[in-house]
């Protein structure tokens, strides 16, 4: 009997595929530098040096030739493996079977080869007593090394597609395996060695006593303020400061969207504006606000004093400032969860209440309230977990408050230089959010109350009892005014001559960072700034197409397909969302510093951390449009004949655009205000904007910061308004209509 | 559009049966959606699958063009076994619920999207399309987008996309229920017409009774995951193979009837008072169900001593336009009547003799 169609089928698709990644592997080893270079791949010196000679930027085939780096010769063997089963025609198990033992056996070698040899030679010291003192060693992998491991995992997904995994899709199981190695790689292993490194004392000999020492430490839980007048240990001041936050962001953020959606308050949209007050802003702004209204020479401050003769205090630096600053920050987040949920209950429902004689007061505490209380829950937990990871304003606020995120900042760049400290405090913080992180999606993921039932069953929100109503109305208006006095405050910042002191408008510290002169050359941009803030539009810009990209294959598979395991991967890709930044930090420099990855201290790094970082907005952003298009469409395609690959580029990446260019915009203004994992991974040649305003304030240059930062928020308004006209023109030239299916 | 230059048209027809062999569907281990279903759909025919909601048709279906994997059981088209083949491999073509028209793309972008998937040159492509759209009416629309066309235009090009693949297999699910019920008739007409010009193999699901008789060459009556009957659409009416058949197809009067005896295939029945002479179906003497039509049942004023009728009073009389329902109490129990005597109203309340046509009424043979 002959083999059956889809047999025939499978391995010839496959072959297209295997043949694809087999020219890549061998650019990958024949012709691309294998290690990492140390002027960059991008400036391209490497090509004039010596190459393909010289053994820094030799590809892997020429530095076995030469003799060298002779470990790196086996390589050869399972890349073209596959030429055993290409152009043959061939039973589909013998196909897999090979492709999935060249695959594993070449990108385990490859790895195990990387870890194995290091700077100095062999890494463990069984090795050099196995084979002797090796009297050579390696750097990172460079784009060769990692061509060559993308062709090996590609041949690994195509075999187990070919398997019959997920219909045969050799496109489906090649994202699964792709977006499941980049999270393995940049998120859980980076946590794995920040464990392993808590694990270990400062000679680096594996101590499980050291660890439980610095865990229980009492700088970390300490119970002092309880009993005498001290502070407690650095986990309870975050986790007391994250509760409260938590609390009153939710039940701001609940007063706005009940203004919004059921005063009958005429300017909601105006309201809505504010939620992107948080995004364009720079996380420690607002500390720097709150430091000219409150602190020793801030305004608020010395007008009291004056007014009532008392002595200006400090009273701001610690845990009152950091509170108002977070509040003010992560109001509008709670906010906007809270506006989708308020307006998700539906009128009817309400309606129906009224009819069954309820009163507004009563329908409000029997329907609207209970309906909404899962998304109190949700955003009382992003609070949470967002002031925990706050690192900005702690940073300038803190005072004598100790918090996690700062504590692990000094562990590791204070006097103490402490690696090991600093991971255990990371460990503790990511308890802190992981278990929020868990809470959220224990309680909350599956349960959701809000009644969108596609039908457009008419009626409007009733209106809120009066009895809520003002005091509403009362405590919105407060924080607007106060909002509206802190941007204000920051634009005005910018322009005097030094806070507190000498008032008089000035444009020098414009004039300082953002100077533009003619030299010889053309335009030379003089201001101190402009360095970083090049920096800093590079790397966004790279960033966020790279996190849209991964982030929407991410939805795609989520939404459109059925695989086992699929929860674990929804929660793998999701974590990242749950770690703060400062723990990233902390351990991409440990995982990241040494070959085979040998990261720190490039753009790479940073675009990595950001591509990761913001990951889970682009994968929400992915799963809220795509779950709206039909799957009818992508069945349609299907069986018009094109295949998934085709039908994920023409028919849902076009349907898509407006959530890719939001994805695009939000990571872009995102990796934009980043401070907390940045700050551990920029280097003199990469220095991003937030950190060279957070070296100004240290400096107590807060003229040059506060200009900074204003120019930063002007900046991503613009992309965002340039966004949002993209975006309307686009859907009002194509009138999408979006059908249900019933069938 | 002629049957002339049809036949001269550029599209053909490589129709090709479908069969299943004791296919079944799970999802999970707790619904089974298809259950050990066999079939068989000849080349060239239109075969309607038929059955009450959550039957498993569109699941049939579905496992038809290869969107859903058969758990167990094979999968034949033209012969060839495709159970593990994906939909994109499959020379299956579907018409969705909802049409599934992409939306970004114009009429025409629509049409060529099939062909320019199968690797067919943009030209040619183009031609072909042209003349799908023709062939259902369309020809000029091409430039327009989806939703700058009407239900029943965006229906008939999502037709025209199926149909210049020259599919193996056309399939629809239940096609025409956005349309109101005017343009139903219309579109059903005209994809039968297309079906039969390009004798074209069709599996249509539905689960309207009377727009399957009226589109079928044969009808597959499923419920609960299984096939009830399979037959023409005279054969379903007319011969129900079970009380569930007998209801669904056209309504149906259910009542408790006595064989005293069988000879040459033909039966005697008591209903109550009334004696009939029908067709045993292999039926033994004994108790018998009898599924009659509204329709062939007769109600006449009462004369007492009437022969060969049931008395009853008429309970509920209904104006309907076209005829008067008369819900009726006899001692069989409750029977539904219907008269075309629309000028002379039985008056609710009073007695009545119901009679039952000779032909019509039929035996129902015991359900396994
Ligand atoms: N993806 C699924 N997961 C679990 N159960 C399913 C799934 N799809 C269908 N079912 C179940 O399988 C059964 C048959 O579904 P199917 O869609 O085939 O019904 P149908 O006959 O098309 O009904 P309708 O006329 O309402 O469209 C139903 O009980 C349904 O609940
Ligand atoms: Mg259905």
């Amino acid at each position: 009997m002959s083999a059956p169609v889809s047999d025939v089928l499978a391995t010839r698709r496959g072959s297209r595929v295997v043949i694809l990644w087999l020219f890549i592997g061998l650019l990958g080893y024949f012709v691309l530098p294998w290690y990492m270079l140390e002027d960059g791949f991008f400036s391209f010196e490497w090509l004039f040096d010596g190459y393909p000679f010289d053994s820094d930027y030799a590809p892997g085939a020429f530095l076995v030739y030469q003799g060298e780096k002779i470990w790196l010769t086996p390589l050869i063997l399972p890349l073209l493996l596959p030429l055993v089963v290409l152009g043959r025609k061939t039973d589909r198990r013998f196909f897999s079977t090979v492709l999935i033992v060249a695959g594993v056996s070449g990108f385990f070698y490859l790895f195990a080869q990387g870890f194995a040899i290091g700077i100095r030679g062999f890494n463990a010291e069984w090795m050099t007593a196995l084979f002797g003192e090796l009297g050579d060693r390696q750097f990172g992998f460079g784009y060769g090394a990692v061509l060559l491991a993308c062709t090996f995992l590609f041949y690994l997904t195509t075999g187990i597609a070919a398997r019959g995994y997920i219909n045969g899709d050799v496109f489906v199981v090649g994202a699964i395996g792709f977006i499941i190695s980049i999270v393995a790689i940049f998120i859980f292993f980076p946590i794995a060695q920040m464990l392993s490194s808590a694990l270990h004392d400062n000679d680096g000999a594996y101590s499980l006593s050291v660890f439980v020492e610095k865990f229980s430490e009492n700088k970390i839980w300490g119970l002092a303020c309880l009993t005498e007048n001290r502070g407690c240990g650095v986990a309870w001041n975050s986790l007391f400061l994250a509760v409260i936050v938590g609390a009153t962001t939710t039940l701001l953020g609940l007063v706005f969207a009940l203004v919004a959606t059921r005063s009958g308050f005429r300017y909601g949209n105006w309201l809505r504006a504010l939620t992107v007050l948080p995004i364009i802003t720079p996380p420690f702004v607002i500390g720097l606000a709150i430091i000219l209204l409150f602190g020793l020479s801030g305004t608020v401050t010395q007008w009291v004093a004056g007014a009532l003769d008392l002595q200006p205090s400090r009273w701001v630096y610690g845990l009152p400032g950091i509170m108002i600053a977070q509040m003010l920050s992560f109001t509008p987040i709670a906010f906007l969860v809270l506006i989708g949920v308020v307006e998700g209950v539906s009128p009817s429902m309400e309606e129906a209440s009224q009819t069954l004689r309820a009163s507004r007061w009563y329908t409000f505490k029997t329907v609207t309230f209970p309906l909404i209380r899962p998304g109190l829950a949700n955003a009382f937990l992003l609070g949470f977990i967002e002031s925990m990871a706050d690192f900005g304003n702690p940073l300038v606020l803190g005072g004598n408050y100790d918090v996690l995120s700062t504590e692990i900042f000094f562990a590791i760049v204070g006097a103490q230089n402490d690696q090991g400290r600093a991971a255990v405090l990371a460990i503790v913080l990511l308890l802190f959010t992981l278990t929020a992180f868990y809470a959220q999606r224990r309680w909350l993921g599956k349960k959701s109350y809000i009644t969108k039932t596609g039908k457009g069953d008419g009626g409007s929100h009733s209106l809120m009892p009066k009895r809520i109503m003002y005091p509403c109305y009362a405590i919105a208006s407060i924080w607007v005014v106060f909002t509206v006095t802190v941007y204000g405050m920051i634009i005005y910042g910018g322009f005097v001559e030094t806070w507190g002191l000498n008032h008089t408008l000035t444009l020098k510290h414009y004039i300082t960072t953002f100077a533009i002169g003619f030299n010889e050359f053309g335009i030379h941009f003089k201001g101190t700034a402009w360095d970083s803030f090049f920096t800093t539009l590079k790397i966004a810009a790279t960033a966020a197409p790279l996190t849209a990209i991964v982030g929407l294959i991410t939805a795609y598979l989520l939404v459109r397909q059925q695989f086992r395991g699929k929860d674990w991967f929804e929660f793998g890709t999701m974590l990242s969302f749950a770690i703060p930044g400062t723990v990233v930090g902390v351990s991409y420099i440990l995982a990241f510093n040494v070959p085979p990855l040998e990261l720190t201290g490039t753009g790479i790094i940073l675009i990595i951390s950001f591509v990761f970082r913001n990951m889970p907005v682009g994968v929400r952003a992915g799963i809220a449009s795509m779950s709206q298009l039909d799957k009818s469409l992508d069945e349609a395609s299907l069986t018009l004949g094109a295949n998934t690959w085709r039908t994920f580029r023409k028919v849902i990446l076009p349907l898509m655009r407006p959530a890719i260019l939001a994805a695009l915009v939000f990571s872009f203004v995102r990796a934009m205000t980043a401070i907390s994992a940045v700050i551990f991974l920029v280097s003199a040649e990469y220095n991003m904007a937030t950190s060279y305003i957070i070296g100004r304030v240290e400096n107590n240059d807060y003229g040059i910061a506060i200009a900074y930062s204003t120019t930063l928020i002007f900046v991503m308004l613009a992309a965002i308004l340039l966004f949002q006209l993209l975006v309307g023109r686009n859907q009002t030239s194509r009138p999408f209509q979006t059908r249900t299916n019933v069938g | 559009m002629t049957l002339d230059n049809m036949t001269q048209g550029e599209i053909k027809t490589r129709a090709a049966s479908v069969e299943f062999k004791s296919v079944t569907k799970r999802y999970g281990t707790e619904v089974t959606a298809v259950d050990d279903v066999s079939l068989h759909v000849e080349a060239g025919e239109l075969v309607t699958l038929l059955g009450p909601s959550g039957c498993g048709k569109t699941t049939t279906l579905r496992m038809i063009a290869g969107l859903e994997m058969a758990t167990e059981g094979k999968i034949l088209i033209g012969g060839s076994d495709v159970t593990q083949l994906p939909a994109t491999d499959r020379d299956v073509s579907m018409v969705f619920q909802s049409y599934a028209l992409f939306p970004h793309m114009t009429v025409l972008e629509n049409v060529c999207y099939g062909l320019r998937a199968s690797g067919k040159k943009k030209k040619q492509s183009v031609e072909l399309a042209e003349h799908g759209l023709d062939l259902v009416g369309l020809a000029g629309y091409g430039s327009r987008l989806p939703s700058e066309l009407s239900g029943g235009q965006q229906q008939r090009v999502a037709v025209a996309r199926a149909l210049v693949l020259e599919p193996q297999v056309l399939l629809f699910d239940e096609p025409l229920s956005n349309l109101d019920a005017k343009l139903r008739r219309q579109v059903r007409e005209d994809i039968r017409d297309i079906q039969q010009r390009l004798s074209l193999t069709v599996v249509y699901v539905t689960h309207d009774q009377e727009e399957a008789l009226a589109v079928s060459d044969r009808i597959i009556v499923m419920k609960n995951a299984m096939i009830a009957q399979v037959g023409s659409p005279r054969e379903l009416y007319e011969q129900p193979a079970s009380e569930f058949v007998a209801d669904f197809i056209g309504e149906a009067n259910i009542v408790e009837a006595q064989i005293s005896a069988v000879h040459e295939g033909l039966a005697t029945v008591h209903v109550g008072d009334v004696t009939l002479n029908l067709d045993s179906r292999g039926l033994a003497a004994g108790s018998a169900k009898l599924a009659v039509r509204p329709n062939r049942i007769f109600i006449e004023p009462h004369h007492p001593g009437s022969a060969d009728a049931l008395v009853g009073s008429v309970l509920k009389a209904t104006y309907v336009g076209d005829r008067i329902e008369y819900k009726v109490a006899t001692d069989l129990g409750a029977l539904f009547c219907t008269s075309e005597a629309t000028d002379r109203q039985v008056v609710e309340g009073s007695e009545v003799a119901v009679r039952f046509d000779d032909v019509g009424p039929v035996l129902l043979p015991h359900s396994a």
